[in-house]
């Protein structure tokens, strides 16, 4: 009981420095559980570390500002260049800090672990992600659609991304939702996810990508159950369809692209991205001239 | 016959680039102009270009540094700039060119600003401190100068003649693969520092055998000063870390020429390879750069604190502790991978382990400035805004390595805040605390106090305006490298980080008034003793500029902190020790072969960049005559009479006894 | 903190009479502490910590190689390209070169000019030898579609091998102009320091050779 206090009263401490920006969004206003824990880890290992840093700033400037030659006061201790007893201290409390830290560390890495499933009764909604030049394929494997830069998840449940890349690296990011995780060629990576409460959060790409790499957004329309049961039924109704053609076509570079959907998809297409089956992004279409920088309008 | 150069390759569209380039070419040209029309020619030639003083080289790098730290900034200036117009906007930077610019900033920052500037300090005292003449092979150091200099030659080339990587200061495969990356901006990089690698490396194994073989008589280890220790640890991983970036290249540039599959898409390319590898070399190049730059720290806070430096063998051990701890963190770079917690586990535990002997320093210094008296001059101001930005910097650091914190702030501004708040507070302030601490040694007139500490309080300032508003954007979610966003909230921090590097512009601005204003005044700012600070280690105790065999007789060191002992029985006594017996000595004799190879690698260089395959031969097989040319001559020294050693030795004596006596009449009357 | 830590010292204390913990003592110099080493140790010590590099540099392409060995990208495996007794008769080429390397060694320190330059002779044609062993596999390699080109593994295989070929070639050039030098500058010191470097080189590439040959071939066959 009293250790729960002192953690938050830590926790508090380190939250106030941080806290007037809460209200910027960011990481610093999650709106899912693990957005949330992510950063209360922060909280609490900047907590930890204020603890001795502060002092340490003080007593640094205090020292400096005192001892300075001008001042008579100060005694001048020119022998004054070892003891056993403060070196003694002088390891011991940054090892202190760093057996502390290292159990969050240990503990953090393993609970949070992009990989691990989140506590829910709900099943994980499915969502495969593939990252382009420069835009976001999601594809929703149960219901057989898919959609690019904007993906449509349920809230209050948890959501299951399993990531790849066409070409080159990036890294999937919803700063308010929490874990981040890189999408490479021929891999697949796993995240899980979950928004509790409907709203859109934007998403973007957090790994330099090339040319179009600062337009590489998209939104993450958290809606209600039957929301989503809606949207997947409009979006069955139409917009094209993503087969291996399709996806060959979607694979050429173009930047800001606007979001739209498809009505069915490959269901073979995920993993055969993974297995490389399909070609890479072919890049740049002309050889040595910088990309062509056309902008999709579909 | 030109390979893949044509006139297209000059940007005649881009107006910003090619305009820069003209300038700098022009002021380069009207350089040279003035050189050979002033006739200053043959003295560049003879006392610089071929020197192989160790002391001239490390003005040389400092130098190259300084160039390219402007070179750096400017690029700087343009990033954020760029963002603060490019709100909702595409600013006035497209994205090919702002791609270009953060990667140059970032390659030539780490590469040719802080790498020479730490190099070059490294140079000028560590031989002057272990009381000895010169490195251990000093036409080689000349040769790595040079080949440092040719790396910076290339970056600097790719402005005016094609283009530079547009994939970051690390060419993070599939993107810098020729597939999505056709163009000469990743090949300049890639050349450009394979060539100064070798450089560094070389400079590596020179610094390793000079510290651990070539000491003053009596400089056991525990009696060098914590600046040779840190640049020793620094050469030890220079030695372990260089080669792994110069075979990590290596593979990149097979897979480019050649279509090797080391990191490609296909063939059973790895990316994650070159992330590890990459790495293994890129964390200890951190270390690399903040070692030495602790050393000085170490030589300045002592110094102006009037006391030896704390806990002394505290600061051995952590030093290399640092150094060794350094080889075993670099996962922390890629939390984001999916590696699972165990490996993120070790690795977070690992890096935050680092921390300690940090820790540890920093605290020595701290109580190094217990009961001193601290002066503050320029050094020391940059000395105490050193440790005050590096604890931020390090917690900061610390937090990145808590995986659950990275998986939110990887790749954020957060991220690049932190580590600008370690190099710029460690390692560029080191820079100019040790700048301005051996101007006077390497000189013989100090540096101006008014300008530079005008120059340390703007750029302090600057400093913090432009990374805490980073540190904030970061949390908010703002990503690296963006060319343009649009999202509002982000926007005032962004502006007022423009403003910060305005700030810190001023702070140039004065450095460079400083130097001028000391050179005009360099009479009044005369170092006459030798001893410009009332130093401790070795190098105040020759004369300022030290003659080029730096002691007319070497030292025999007797303690730790010789010159300390040696100047307090002076005063003790009332006289300077006997007059030694002077003999002959001998001194390495300059050489071309350093610049000569320099200028064939620069030729080589350009050519592969091209694909211009003959000058390629041509360049190799000119280097190597070179190489054979100098390995046949018959004479490596030459020989510095006795008579004239002791002229010059005398002169300094004079200069020591007139201090010693004004000492005298000041303290009597007392 | 009690004031023997801080060890107050009187007031107005001259700081030129204390030194470090031990009030500066003065000691002679001890063992190793006797001013810089000769030249030849230095020369010595600096190749070797040159190698030391060296041996970074080649243990990454064993790295790369190692994390590669599997990506065959459906292309041929070691087992399918290897051909064993080959490499075997280019290791005893190589092996035989460094030996005749070190009686070159031992015919310097006579100063016997005819072994010395007969010895080196027959170490740069046993490299000779070993290094056209090693183009022609990698010349049949190429011809029957299994270049660089074709998988991960291959890349790596002729990266590391390539690296150390070229080690080999860079290795005859020096030996022909250290050859050269030793006939025209006869046993100088100088010379004789870059003889002891050479040895250091050629025998390094020896134990590389032996590591590639072990994990490459005899571990690529196998697996």
């Amino acid at each position: 009981m009293e250790q729960g206090r002192r953690r938050t009263l830590r926790i508090a401490t380190a939250a106030s420095v941080l806290l007037p920006l809460a209200g910027c969004g960011g990481v610093l206003d999650p709106k899912g559980p693990i957005g949330s824990a992510n950063l209360q880890i922060l909280y609490g290992s900047l907590a930890i570390m204020l603890a001795i840093v502060v002092p340490t700033l003080i007593g640094a400037v205090v020292i400096a500002w005192w001892f300075r030659a001008s001042n008579p006061k100060a005694r001048y201790l020119p022998n004054f260049v070892f003891s056993g007893q403060i070196e003694m201290i002088v390891w011991s409390i940054p090892i202190m800090v760093i057996i502390l830290l290292g159990g969050v560390i240990w503990i953090g890495a393993h609970q949070l672990d992009p990989y691990q499933p989140l506590a829910s009764s709900a099943k994980p909604t499915e969502v495969q992600v593939v990252s382009l030049d420069w835009k976001w394929l999601f594809i929703y494997p149960e219901q057989g659609i898919a959609s690019v830069n904007e993906a449509v998840v349920p809230a209050g449940k948890p959501v299951h991304f399993s990531l790849t890349s066409a070409s080159v690296m990036n890294a999937f990011f919803v700063p308010q939702l929490g874990s981040m995780i890189y999408t490479m060629n021929g891999m697949q990576t796993q995240l899980y996810l979950q928004a509790d409460k409907p709203g859109d959060y934007d998403g973007r790409s957090t790994m330099f990508s090339g040319d179009g790499f600062a337009g590489m957004n998209f939104t993450l329309r958290a809606v209600s159950d039957s929301d989503f049961a809606n949207w997947v039924n409009s979006t069955k109704q139409n917009g094209p369809s993503l087969d291996r053609a399709g996806y060959e076509t979607l694979e050429r570079q173009s930047e800001n692209v606007r979001p739209f959907t498809y009505r069915e998809i490959d269901p073979a297409l995920f993993h055969a991205i993974i297995m490389q089956l399909v070609p890479p992004g072919p890049g740049p279409s002309d050889g040595s001239a910088p990309a062509v920088r056309s902008t999709s309008e579909k | 016959m030109l390979g893949k150069l044509t006139w297209a390759a000059i940007p005649f569209d881009q107006p910003i680039p090619l305009l820069a380039g003209a300038i700098v070419f022009a002021a380069l040209l009207a350089v040279i102009v003035w050189i050979i029309v002033k006739g200053h020619l043959p003295y560049l030639w003879n006392e610089w270009i071929t020197s192989v003083d160790h002391k001239r080289i490390g003005v040389m790098y400092v130098l190259l540094a300084l160039v390219m730290l402007v070179r750096g900034f400017i690029d700087a200036i343009m990033m954020r700039s760029q963002q603060a117009f490019a709100f909702h906007s595409q600013g006035y930077l497209p994205a090919e060119h702002f791609d270009q610019i953060f990667s140059a900033h970032g390659t030539i920052m780490i590469f040719f600003a802080a790498m020479p500037l730490v190099i070059g300090m490294m140079n000028f005292a560590v031989p002057l401190q272990l009381g000895v003449r010169d490195v251990a092979f000093p036409t080689l150091n000349s040769t790595s100068f040079w080949l440092t200099a040719t790396g910076a030659l290339l970056v600097n080339l790719s402005l005016v003649i094609g283009e530079f990587a547009k994939t970051g200061w690390l060419p993070y495969p599939p993107l810098s693969e020729l597939t999505y990356s056709p163009g000469v901006g990743v090949d300049y990089y890639i050349w450009a520092l394979q060539i100064s690698g070798v450089g560094t490396l070389l400079t590596g194994v020179n610094f390793v055998t000079t510290i651990l073989k070539i000491r003053a008589p009596g400089m056991g280890y525990l009696r060098m000063p914590v600046f040779c220790w840190t640049a020793l640890a620094s050469s030890l991983l220079i030695v372990a870390a260089f080669p792994v970036l110069t075979a990590t290249l290596a593979m990149v540039a097979l897979d480019r020429y050649l279509g090797f599959h080391f990191f490609t898409d296909t063939g059973g390319g790895n990316m994650m390879m070159f992330m590890n590898l990459i790495w293994a070399w890129g964390h200890p190049e951190v270390y690399i750069l903040v070692l030495p730059a602790f050393g000085v720290f170490s030589e300045v806070i002592s110094t102006f604190s009037g006391k030896p430096l704390f806990g002394y063998r505290s600061m051995v051990i952590a030093t290399m502790a640092i150094c060794i701890v350094s080889f075993t963190v670099w996962l922390h770079h890629f939390f984001t991978m999916g590696a699972g917690g165990d490996v993120n586990a070790v690795f977070g535990i690992s890096t935050s382990i680092i921390a300690v002997p940090t820790g540890v320093k920093m605290y020595n210094w701290i109580f190094t400035m217990y009961g001193g008296r601290v002066r503050y001059a320029t050094p020391m101001l940059w000395s105490v805004g050193f440790i005050v930005t590096f604890i931020i910097g390090g917690m900061t650091g610390v937090l990145l390595a808590v995986p659950p914190a990275d998986f939110m702030l990887h790749n954020s501004l957060f991220l690049v805040a932190h580590f600008h708040n370690v190099i710029i507070g460690g390692v560029l302030f080191a820079g100019f605390a040790g700048l301005t601490y051996w101007f006077p040694k390497a000189f013989g007139f100090r540096l101006d106090e008014t300008w530079g500490k005008r120059a340390f309080w703007f750029s302090i300032s600057g400093f913090y305006i432009v990374f805490i508003p980073l540190y904030v954007v970061g949390l908010m979610g703002m990503t690296r490298r963006m060319q343009h966003y649009d999202v509002a909230e982000w926007r005032p921090w962004i502006l007022i980080a423009a403003f910060g590097i305005i700030v810190m512009f001023c702070g140039m601005v004065c450095q460079i008034t400083q130097l001028v204003v000391s050179i005009r005044m360099r009479h009044e700012l005369r170092d006459e003793t030798g001893d410009a600070w009332d130093g401790r280690s070795l190098e105040w105790s020759t004369s300022s500029p030290p003659p080029a065999f730096n002691y007319a007789v070497l030292p025999d060191v007797r303690g730790e902190e010789p010159y300390w002992q040696i100047k307090g029985r002076a005063i003790e006594t009332q006289q300077l020790p006997d007059e030694p017996d002077y003999r002959a000595i001998e001194m390495p004799r300059n050489s071309p072969v350093g610049f000569i190879t320099a200028v064939f690698c620069t030729f080589t260089g350009f050519a592969l960049i091209w694909h211009i395959w003959w000058l390629v031969i041509v360049g190799l097989v000119a280097a190597y005559v070179t190489f054979v040319v100098f390995a046949w001559r018959n004479v490596e020294e030459f020989e510095i009479p006795a008579a004239e050693v002791a002229a010059i030795d005398r002169e300094r004596r004079l200069a020591r006894q007139a201090w010693l006596d004004a000492r005298a009449q000041v303290s009597e009357p007392a | 903190m009690s004031t023997t830590i801080l060890g107050l010292p009187p007031a107005g204390i001259d700081p030129y009479r204390v030194g470090r913990m031990g009030g500066g003592r003065s000691e002679p110099p001890r063992r190793h502490e006797t001013g810089p080493a000769p030249k030849r140790i230095v020369v010595g010590y600096g190749f070797w910590i040159f190698l030391l590099s060296d041996i970074v540099m080649f243990s990454t392409f064993f790295a790369a190689h190692a994390v590669l060995r599997g990506a065959f990208a459906g292309g041929p495996t070691g087992r399918d390209l290897f051909n064993i007794p080959n490499v075997a008769v280019e290791t005893a080429l190589l092996l035989a070169s460094s030996f005749a390397c070190g009686l070159a060694a031992v015919a310097m320190e006579t100063r016997n000019m005819l072994w010395t330059q007969v010895m080196l002779l027959l170490t740069g044609l046993l490299g000779l030898g070993f290094l056209l062993i090693e183009v022609n596999e990698f010349a049949t390699l190429v011809a029957h579609g299994a270049g660089p080109d074709r998988s991960g593994f291959l890349s790596s295989f002729f990266a590391l091998v390539g690296c150390h070929g070229l080690h080999v070639t860079a290795g005859l050039l020096w030996l022909g102009t250290m050859m050269a030098q030793i006939f025209v500058k006869g046993f100088a010191p100088r010379v004789y320091r870059r003889m002891l470097c050479f040895n250091l080189f050629w025998h390094a590439l020896d134990i590389i050779w032996v590591a590639i040959f072990t994990f490459v071939y005899l571990y690529g066959v196998a697996a």
